[in-house]
């Protein structure tokens, strides 16, 4: 943002004060993670930068600790990684199916008390997780499957479909109805013109909606804290009792192969948006 | 003239009202069952169990069940004097029963949290009721120990016969009833729940605060950079809502701990000696720092959506009808960007009241949250209708804040980012 030749100094100085503020800000939100970088590859068993480490030797650098992560004694992490994965597709794919078809039934303008309806739909968002937690555990208690995937499954369902919801109402909120009259006018029956016409249309809606609920199972603790047992440990369980017991740099190997994860999903997640907003651009 | 209108017929001749009627209805069928499989699910997972929530919040049923027969002839009692013999026969067939089933410790706790004492005194009469004579129950028991004799411990055992209370949601509040049935509050030093609420309010303040006042310039320059520099920078606001909430807890808590980074910065520029660096995590100071990243982008992405739909020619046209941009900034700018402010503020303060994860780790004791004490209460100490209980005051309290944000601004204004 350069400025106009003629601006006055105070201006001048405010500005570049107001750029100053902003990058200050921008590192505070981005800092952060890339102090785990570099200590992930640390050779000792500290978790502060060692002075081998700041001369650059390439000594005080290792990938022990991935080593740890993968081939450690009583690993954790393998059986945590496949029961986190394995969670968050089944609750992707429940909540997606869903969720998807709430919104298309919440998008009709026949919908009766739509208010109230989408407010419950939601409303696992809206109260605290704390609250979620409590209750689902409740449920999950009396039907016998707390401790067990099942129960982790559901109930990340419950938390993600209110994402899906969002998003595929969103998306159908620009979706353009004369399309699907006009397969209905030519003769294609309701299913095949959902299949043919309506989700090729929504699908970015829909994909980044259950993105969202991927990472809401996948990255989910308060409820699993609650419902999980020692055979349903998840990568965020693993985490949380490193965290709480002792900071060993296996956990930083860990947050970095997460943020990496987080990080494909981020681009995936903002392709689909420009994808989405093109072509509700066409449709308008 | 209008009654000898002919009714429009369709061609099955049925009149057009009835048969768009009967289409309407159709189509109200149809969208409702798309709906109903969600609806079912969520209803029978998560709204009936908030429901359980609230039953066990308020019930009292287990002394209720233990003593039924000393409730019943403690009905005619008024509560003044020693009850008769027959509220003490009552009560020595009901023990013998709970003692037959080994229930009497629970008895003896539950008791023990209407009034102190019960315990020592309950073990007592258990010893000494295996050699009661049959008859004059009433001075049997007095003998077992003076307290037995004392109306207050008779008194306190008569509240308990209610199978609701509201018990827990005063306790909730450091509050308690007292044996004449007022409602006080505890001592000041063991006021603990409300020091929480307060804290939890005061966090979630200053979190939503700092979030807004630094959320306000970045995403005023996203905003109004060109879309190929913004687009880059956007990306330092959604990595870290991408990213896993523990790793970003943990990066902070290498941060901030004695040897981590920031001190090392610290000592290394001068700020503080090496042997006195500061305590920046397990307090209050760690709660704020990380849930102030943590929640900045919930902040950023709804001001932005709405800074990006002002035109940059209102700020001109403010400053051309000679205006100081400080003005022009103060009248034309910010008042657009309220809904924006004010899904933002909504957001993050609703995600700080109920935050649970981050403060447990990097708060130490001074940085918990009411959350952290349901969740001791469910996984420590097993109490989980007080949890409940407080889960629910939790609950009300976000639901007033929607209540009042509805009101304000409405509540369509949120987006997703």
């Amino acid at each position: 943002m350069a400025l106009p030749k003629h601006t006055e100094l105070h201006y001048r100085i405010w500005h570049y004060f107001y750029l100053f503020i902003c990058g200050s800000v921008f590192f505070f939100l981005i800092a952060p993670l890339f102090v785990i970088f570099p200590l992930s590859f640390n050779a000792e068993e500290f978790l502060s930068f060692s002075d081998g480490m700041k001369s650059l030797d390439p000594d005080a650098f290792s990938l022990r600790w991935y080593k740890d992560m993968i081939y450690g004694t009583k690993n954790p992490w393998g059986l945590a990684a496949k029961n986190s994965f394995i969670i968050a597709i089944f609750a992707t794919i429940g909540s997606v199916l869903l969720g998807t078809v709430a919104a298309l039934g919440l998008s009709s303008r026949h919908m009766p008390y739509k208010g109230i309806i989408m407010a419950v739909l939601i409303s696992p968002m809206i109260v605290p997780l704390i609250i979620s937690g409590v209750a689902i555990f409740f449920f999950m208690a009396k039907s016998g499957l707390a401790a067990t995937h099942t129960g982790i499954v559901l109930a990340h369902i419950i938390l993600g479909t209110p994402f899906v919801v969002i998003t595929v109402t969103a998306t159908l909120s620009g979706f353009d109805h004369s399309v699907t009259r006009a397969a209905a006018s030519l003769g294609s029956n309701p299913v095949n013109t959902f299949m043919k016409i309506t989700l090729p249309l929504i699908l970015p809606g829909v994909i980044s909606g259950g993105l969202f609920a991927f990472v809401t199972s996948f990255d989910e603790v308060v409820v699993v804290l609650f419902l999980a047992g020692l055979e349903n440990t998840t990568i965020p369980i693993q985490m949380w009792t490193g965290l709480r017991e002792q900071l060993s740099p296996t956990i930083l190997a860990v947050a970095t192969c997460l943020i990496i994860l987080s990080t494909l999903i981020l681009v995936t997640a903002e392709l689909l948006r420009r994808r989405s907003e093109r072509l509700r651009g066409i449709n308008r | 003239m209008s009654s000898e209108t002919q009714q429009i017929l369709t061609t099955d001749g049925i009149p057009l009202e009835v048969s768009l009627k009967k289409a309407e209805r159709r189509n109200k069928i149809k969208a409702f069952l798309l709906v109903a499989p969600l609806l079912l699910f969520l209803i029978i997972t998560y709204v009936f169990p908030i429901g359980d929530m609230l039953m066990r919040s308020v019930d009292d049923k287990m002394v209720t069940e233990m003593l039924p027969k000393t409730f019943k002839a403690m009905e005619k009692w008024d509560g003044k004097e020693l009850p008769e013999e027959e509220v003490f026969e009552a009560f020595y067939l009901d023990f013998r029963k709970l003692v037959e089933e080994k229930r009497e410790g629970k008895l003896s706790t539950q008791l023990n949290y209407t009034k102190n004492g019960f315990k020592s005194i309950i073990k007592k009469l258990r010893r000494k009721s295996k050699s009661f004579e049959e008859g004059n129950y009433k001075e049997q028991i007095m003998a077992v120990h003076k307290r037995w004799a004392d109306v207050e411990y008779w008194k306190a055992i008569k509240r308990r016969a209610p199978a609701i209370t509201g018990q827990k949601y005063l306790k909730g509040m450091d509050m308690y009833k007292n044996e004449s049935g007022e409602i006080v509050s505890v001592e000041e030093d063991r006021r603990i729940h409300r020091i929480l609420w307060l804290r939890t309010l005061e966090i979630a303040f200053f979190v939503t605060l700092f979030c807004f006042l630094m959320a306000y310039p970045i995403a005023h320059l996203l905003a109004t950079l060109p879309m190929k520099y913004s687009n880059l920078l956007m990306i330092c606001v959604l990595l870290p809502f991408w990213t896993s909430l523990l790793v970003r807890t943990a990066s902070w808590m290498i941060l901030l701990q004695q040897q981590g980074v920031v001190n090392d910065f610290f000592v290394w520029i001068g700020l503080v000696a090496d042997d006195a660096r500061p305590e920046m995590m397990y307090n209050k100071t760690g709660t704020y720092v990380a849930m102030t990243q943590i929640l900045l982008p919930f902040m950023v992405l709804p001001l932005y959506s709405v800074m990006k739909t002002i035109s940059p020619s209102l700020m001109r046209a403010g400053k051309s009808l000679g205006g100081t941009p400080i003005v022009a900034f103060w009248k034309v700018y910010f008042p657009l960007t309220i809904p924006g402010i004010g899904a933002g503020c909504l957001l993050c303060f609703i995600l700080a009241i109920g935050y649970y994860i981050t403060p447990a780790l990097v708060g130490g004791a001074s940085g918990t949250l009411i959350s952290n004490q349901i969740a001791f209460h469910m996984k420590s100490t097993l109490d989980w209708s007080f949890a409940s209980a407080m889960g629910l005051m939790l609950l009300a309290g976000v639901l007033a804040i929607y209540w009042v944000y509805n009101k304000l601004v409405g509540i369509d204004n949120i987006k997703l980012g």
